[in-house]
């Protein structure tokens, strides 16, 4: 029994790093109808903020750990928009396949750039937070696990208070309905994109940070398995749902988690993604996902 | 977007690679760099970058020192050695076009690497293709020689290290029940845990559980937490640094305080930085000491912190140094750079004095050598002891 909670301990934090990336993926998906394939690079991108910036700022307390993660958000933000300006905007009104495989072109680009720039070794992440093991009968769990849940938490309520409270998220949502029509009542649609990708990079460079301080070893490809996880987790959950990425990410986490720990290891994966396919079966919109007529 | 599924890809890689195969035999090269009076050409195929980059660049290290001070002393029958080293990014592959450059373009009189079992293990087929001799300076898999007759190596082999580690666990750890948890896409992993298992239970021992990851898995906990429960004496870790360092601390997370061992893929500075204070009461198997006392080893790591800015080199360093050594001692006897005659004088290689210990190569053209066995305490590796074959 306590083997059994503890796994599902460890496949809650598992599953709340890869909620975090699929946030980012379901939410630019939601306005552009357009899946960022660059969004896990823009993540180790964001591990790599946190690693140079970790010795300067003298991370390793509370405030330092929060100004790292904070720099590391504001970074990949930046790095966002300047992706967007750069690669996507020129196509704007094109076909989607045209976008999609300059995404594929980003996504390389950024992880060739990290081999020259950050070196191809995998390099050992410092500690950025306090770290300490907390016990509760036969049940372990570290700090860090803890800081990754409440980030996400947090991550997954601001965002919906933006999307749903404020003028921005009003446009956003505007756009994703219509963007002609957004645009005729005077919302400018080109803005209203790039803050959407810094939103959508902020949240990768979060789980950058926060997939380095639980597994400690980065490299310039860390992004690809993760990333490819958390795609599938937002659209397990529906593609375009906030709650559902999350959800979505914790169900993968948590499944995964489960098999590996069995005999059937190393069918973890393969096991993983059956689900995924089973689930897609009965309900292609995804869980919370809700069905929508293209209109022609 | 990237596609990272590790098996379709390999199953390419090694489609690829075959095709590699049949195209080096088909050409009938023969073997190159034998003429001339100019420089002996040597091949080296490394990973200096990507996950086994600490490896690679180590015995690197090693190999560049010792060609520099056989040249130093004259060079091998009167000609200087020319290495030519070319990186293969630790990606699987890689190795085979590196190798076949090296013959057909460089026209190399022998290949020397490298240390991942599984890229030897590709680079091997065409060198025997070509018959030019290889020596691997620590692939401990033993398939890798078994590929042909002109595949040699001067480390020692996983069978021995697998008894060696499973003799220790008996002895000095008292394990009776061990816990193994191997990477299922690495050769070298897969084939210590299994010559480790026989070996183990051999001696009375009992494998009480057996979990499995792949290479470039970041999260263990799961597979920690099942081995936790089932109530171990010690934990075998039979993998790579990267994975292993990330292990052993997601280990002490879990509250697992006993023993874990591992061999010589451990052996990085690296494992310390991904790890640091988790390392305690860790153990793995290597090749060497620098710790030793012995005075050919002494004026190694002299020679190596000279070049290299104080560096200490590790056992990788010290085999990718006796790999030139033994290649340059064997050039020497055959009296010729022909890749036969080389061949044969490496296959009677006899008590060749070594920074590894005394290297012979015996029929199946591995070295029989001792092994030492190193701990971590306070951050730093210590030597514990040395097992004789």
């Amino acid at each position: 029994m306590t083997e059994l909670l503890q796994q599902l301990l460890n496949g809650l934090s598992l599953g709340a790093i890869y909620a975090l990336i699929a946030l980012g993926y379901t939410m630019v998906y939601g306005v552009l109808r357009f899946i960022n394939f660059a969004h896990s690079d823009v993540f180790m991108v964001g591990a790599y903020f946190g690693f140079y910036l970790a010795p300067r700022v003298g991370a390793g307390g509370i405030g330092g750990g929060l100004l790292v993660l904070l720099g590391a958000m504001a970074g990949c933000a930046v790095l966002g928009m300047v992706i967007e300006k750069l690669a996507y905007r020129p196509l704007r009104g094109r076909s989607t396949l045209t976008v999609l495989i300059t995404a594929i072109g980003v996504s390389l680009l950024l992880q060739n750039v990290g081999q020259k720039v950050f070196g191809a070794n995998p390099k050992a992440f410092p500690h950025i937070f306090p770290e300490t093991q907390l016990h509760f009968g036969g049940l372990t769990i570290s700090s860090n696990q803890i800081i990754v849940l409440v980030v996400t938490l947090l991550l997954l309520g601001g965002l919906h208070w933006v999307v749903n409270r404020t003028r921005m998220g009003t446009a956003m949502r505007a756009l994703s309905f219509n963007a002609t029509a957004a645009s005729l009542v005077g919302i400018n649609n080109d803005r209203v994109i790039s803050f959407t990708f810094a939103l959508g990079s902020a949240l990768a460079g979060a789980g950058g940070i926060l997939y380095a301080m639980n597994y400690p070893s980065i490299d310039p490809l860390m992004g690809t398995l993760p990333g490819l996880k958390a795609f599938v987790a937002a659209v397990l959950g529906g593609i375009g749902n906030l709650p559902g990425a999350a959800l979505g990410g914790l169900l993968i986490g948590l499944v995964e988690t489960l098999v590996s720990g069995t005999k059937a290891s190393t069918f973890r994966d393969a096991i993983a993604f059956a689900i995924l396919i089973l689930i897609l079966m009965f309900r292609p919109a995804g869980l919370l996902g809700k069905m929508r007529v293209e209109k022609v | 977007m990237n596609l990272p599924t590790p098996f379709r890809r390999r199953e390419f890689l090694t489609s690829v690679s075959l095709a590699a195969v049949l195209l080096a035999g088909c050409k009938d090269s023969g073997g190159g760099g034998t003429g001339g009076t100019g420089a002996i050409k040597v091949g080296e195929f490394a990973s200096l970058t990507g996950s086994e980059a600490a490896f690679g660049n180590s015995s690197h290290n090693g190999t560049v020192l010792a060609v520099e001070e056989i040249n130093k002393a004259g060079g091998v029958l009167g000609r200087q050695i020319e290495l030519i080293t070319e990186d293969n990014q630790s990606k699987q592959g890689e190795s085979v076009t590196i190798v076949k450059k090296f013959i057909s373009r460089d026209e190399v009189a022998a290949v020397l690497g490298e240390v991942a079992s599984g890229r030897s293990l590709e680079a091997a087929p065409v060198c025997q293709e070509s018959k030019i001799p290889m020596v691997s300076p620590s692939s401990t898999n033993p398939k890798v020689t078994d590929t042909g007759d002109y595949i040699f190596r001067v480390c020692f082999i996983d069978p021995f290290q697998g008894g060696l580690l499973a003799d220790f666990a008996k002895r000095t750890l008292k394990a009776k029940k061990v816990a193994i948890l191997s990477d299922v896409s690495a050769p070298y992993s897969v084939g210590l845990a299994e010559f480790f298992q026989k070996a183990f239970v051999a001696g009375g021992g009992e494998i009480i559980i057996e979990q499995k990851y792949a290479s470039k898995d970041k999260d263990f906990r799961a597979q920690l937490t099942a081995i936790k429960a089932s109530g171990p004496d010690a934990i075998f870790v039979p993998g790579y640094y990267t994975e292993a360092g990330l292990i052993v601390a997601q280990a002490r997370q879990l509250g697992i305080t006993l023993p874990v061992f591992g061999g010589d893929g451990w052996e990085a500075p690296e494992l310390i930085q991904i790890a640091g204070p988790a390392l305690e009461n860790t153990f793995y198997s290597t090749h060497y000491s620098p710790e030793a006392d012995d005075p050919m080893v002494k004026a190694f790591v002299k020679a190596y912190q000279a070049k290299y800015d104080g560096q200490t080199p590790d056992a990788m360093a010290a085999l990718g140094y006796d790999s030139a050594l033994v290649l340059a001692d064997a050039m020497k006897r055959a009296g010729s750079t022909d890749p036969a005659k080389v061949r044969d004088a490496l296959a009677a290689t006899k008590d060749f004095p070594c920074v590894t210990g005394k290297t012979t190569l015996d029929g199946r053209r591995n070295a029989t050598k001792s092994a030492v066995i190193i701990t971590v305490k306070d951050g730093k590796f210590k030597y514990l002891e040395t097992i004789q074959p």
